[in-house]
């Protein structure tokens, strides 16, 4: 087990070392210069040299990135273009709001996608595994930005206009304002970005559970004379929870892609809006510190996974 | 002492293609402490007559009834059902790689079995009755094993389980659902001889269903011969393995190897089943029947044969041993002459 950790996490950092050696090459292959976008379209070559010699743009692209990397391991991932700012506080205030964002709608949808799908498997081709099923196609087809504007037009603005001030327009509340209010803040964002998973947690769920509960030792259980709800449940559902469980380790790496939009619909300073800023900006140091750091969340998350699995299913104990 | 009586038992599933009658007036009985074996080829309804009677067939047309201890078990609730699945009707499946549950280890199994019929017992207890369980049916250094995996057992140990958990709680009735089918040949007798232990030391009845009537020969008191959802004939054992009547037990004994009258030539039966959706008219067997005649396009019942009142047959050809002795005569005759024959 701890020889299966070591060796995934070394394999992680070189999968890391490549991605920054990707962004790196990306930045300066694009056509653009950040010098001359920071000098302002009347600036002569002299103000374009000096501040691209102050940035260090000027030196050779090798001595750039061995710059970088030597930093990056002592945990300095620089200073961004246009304010100085370091980019590792940048991401230490942002990265709180997005984990606050993906854990707060991964729970949402975990667990109104497996019950629905639960409860659809349970009696398939009935009302109700067919009304679970439109609410997953419906969920499935809505956007995540539409859907975030159209809880802001209800809940914030019809809300408000009729003096129910329940959610905030934008922003975020930091756990230290209390519980309640950063909840409060965070409601709608999380219906937002869970709504598509719940949808594909819905189907994937029944999928599972109907293929479990087709299985034999589902027939013995119920030749124990067990009731029915501790069958479903204590049965069949633990065998439909592996492929879920996975499903979600995945997820949770690469929910970056729904942070973006939903931040930015939601104007939460997150991991999002930051990459989003940077991105429009040409901000290098501020992009390689949030690919870095989402990347390294996809890495983590697929050890998670192989340990969970092997903790879910004793077939594959990694001993 | 009847301890479970199935009458007129209809069994009928609906599919998008109509109705599959699956069992089609079976009628059964079985002694306590007995052995019935239910025998027939796939599809002919003898696992889905059985699990009906203990209502694990969900979504089928039943009608009938099966009187077990005084109870008619189809028209029993679900609660009352629960009380008897496990605690008074064990069950064996076929598989018992996918039978047993891959992700609970087997003792916590058979404790989940005993704990759900007996609430007062502790968990310690529960363990320590799952480890004699294990011992008793043959599993060494069952202490140890009771915390293993099912895939950590080998497949017959893996049978040795399943029949562990099926009789934690002394049941009146075993139903065995081909428990040997999925296994090696050597590992069949040694299940086979448990299942015997187990009745010899408990008294359990058996319901051993199976397509071999190689491991019905061995074990079994009396024999139901099931073909397209009905009963064609019923005899003790010793009377239907000699004195067989139905063209289609004739056909299942002459496709048994030790018993091929062809010098090791096995005979099979031609063709197939018939569909369920639409049975056939008259004798389902009449197609596959090298007997048949006019009056079989008639639906045959279950009537005595050979003047005796405990053996009967589903069949119109003339029910006199004599008779009998001479069309199996002739036709083993058909059978083994273009053997004998220098290639």
């Amino acid at each position: 087990m701890i020889r299966f950790v070591v060796r995934r996490t070394l394999l992680g950092a070189v999968v890391m070392w490549l991605i920054t050696l990707l962004v790196f090459g990306m930045f300066f292959i694009a056509p653009n210069n950040v010098a001359e976008t920071l000098a302002g379209k009347q600036a002569t070559p002299e103000t374009v040299a000096l501040i691209s010699h102050r940035l260090g743009l000027d030196r050779p692209l090798l001595e750039q990135y061995g710059d970088f990397l030597w930093n990056a391991l002592h945990g300095n991932l620089g200073y961004d273009y246009y304010h100085g700012q370091s980019v590792t506080s940048m991401l230490a205030a942002a990265a709180p709001v997005s984990i606050s964002l993906a854990l707060g709608a991964a729970v949402i949808w975990t667990l109104l996608g497996v019950t629905n799908g639960v409860v659809s498997a349970v009696r398939p081709g009935s009302a109700v595994d067919r009304g679970l099923t439109f609410f997953a196609l419906f969920f499935y087809s809505m956007p995540s930005f539409l859907l975030g504007l159209l809880l802001l037009t209800v809940f914030y603005y019809r809300f408000t206009l009729a003096g129910l001030d329940w959610f905030p327009a934008a922003g975020y509340a930091p756990l230290s304002a209390g519980v309640g209010e950063w909840a409060r803040h965070l409601v709608l964002p999380w219906i937002a970005l869970a709504m598509l998973s719940a949808a594909i947690y819905t189907r994937l769920t029944r999928g599972a559970m109907l293929d479990a509960l087709g299985e034999d030792y589902i027939r013995t259980a119920r030749s124990k004379g067990i009731t029915e709800r501790r069958v479903v449940l204590r049965h069949g559902l633990r065998s439909a929870l592996t492929p879920v469980v996975t499903q979600l380790g995945i997820d949770l790496g690469t929910v970056v892609g729904g942070l973006v939009v939903t931040e930015t619909v939601f104007g939460l300073p997150g991991l999002g809006k930051t990459s989003v800023d940077a991105i429009n900006n040409q901000d290098l140091p501020v992009i390689i510190g949030v690919v870095l750091v989402t990347s390294a969340a996809v890495v983590i998350a697929s050890i998670v996974v192989d340990i969970a699995y092997a903790v879910l299913d004793p077939r594959v104990r990694l001993n | 002492m009847t301890l479970l009586e199935v009458t007129d038992l209809h069994v009928g599933f609906p599919t998008p293609d109509g109705v599959v009658h699956a069992v089609r007036g079976v009628s059964f009985a079985v002694e306590a402490g007995r052995t019935l074996a239910v025998v027939g080829e796939s599809g002919s309804g003898k696992s889905v007559a059985t699990q009906t009677v203990t209502g694990l067939t969900r979504g089928a047309q039943i009608s009938g009834s099966a009187v077990f201890d005084g109870e008619d078990l189809l028209t029993a609730t679900t609660k009352q059902l629960e009380a008897v699945r496990g605690a008074r009707i064990g069950m064996i499946f076929q598989d018992p790689l996918t039978s047993l549950h891959p992700y609970y280890t087997v003792g916590w199994q058979i404790v989940e079995m005993i704990r759900a019929h007996d609430r007062g017992i502790s968990r310690r207890a529960a363990r320590r009755r799952a480890v004699e369980l294990l011992a008793l049916v043959g599993i060494p250094q069952a202490d140890l094993r009771v915390d293993d995996y099912p895939h950590q057992f080998s497949g017959g140990m893996r049978q040795r389980a399943m029949i562990a958990m099926s009789i934690a709680l002394d049941p009146a009735l075993l139903i065995a659902d081909e428990p040997t089918t999925a296994l090696d040949v050597t590992v069949q007798a040694q299940i086979i001889t448990v299942l015997q232990d187990v009745q010899r030391e408990l008294g359990t009845a058996i319901i051993l269903i199976t397509h071999d009537l190689g491991v019905v020969a061995e074990v079994a008191d009396e024999i139901v011969v099931m073909y397209a959802g009905q009963v064609m004939e019923r005899a003790a054992r010793h009377e239907l393995f000699y004195r067989f009547h139905h063209p289609y037990t004739e056909g299942l004994l002459a496709s048994l190897p030790s018993r091929a009258p062809g010098r090791g030539r096995l005979t099979p039966i031609p063709g197939s089943p018939p569909s369920l959706i639409t049975p056939p008219e008259g004798c389902p067997f009449r197609p596959r029947c090298a007997y048949a005649f006019d009056r079989c396009t008639q639906t045959p019942w279950l009537a005595p044969v050979f003047g005796r009142s405990d053996h009967e047959s589903a069949c119109w050809l003339p029910s006199d041993i004599a008779s009998r002795d001479e069309r199996v005569a002739s036709r083993e005759a058909r059978v083994t002459s273009p053997h004998e024959q220098p290639a």
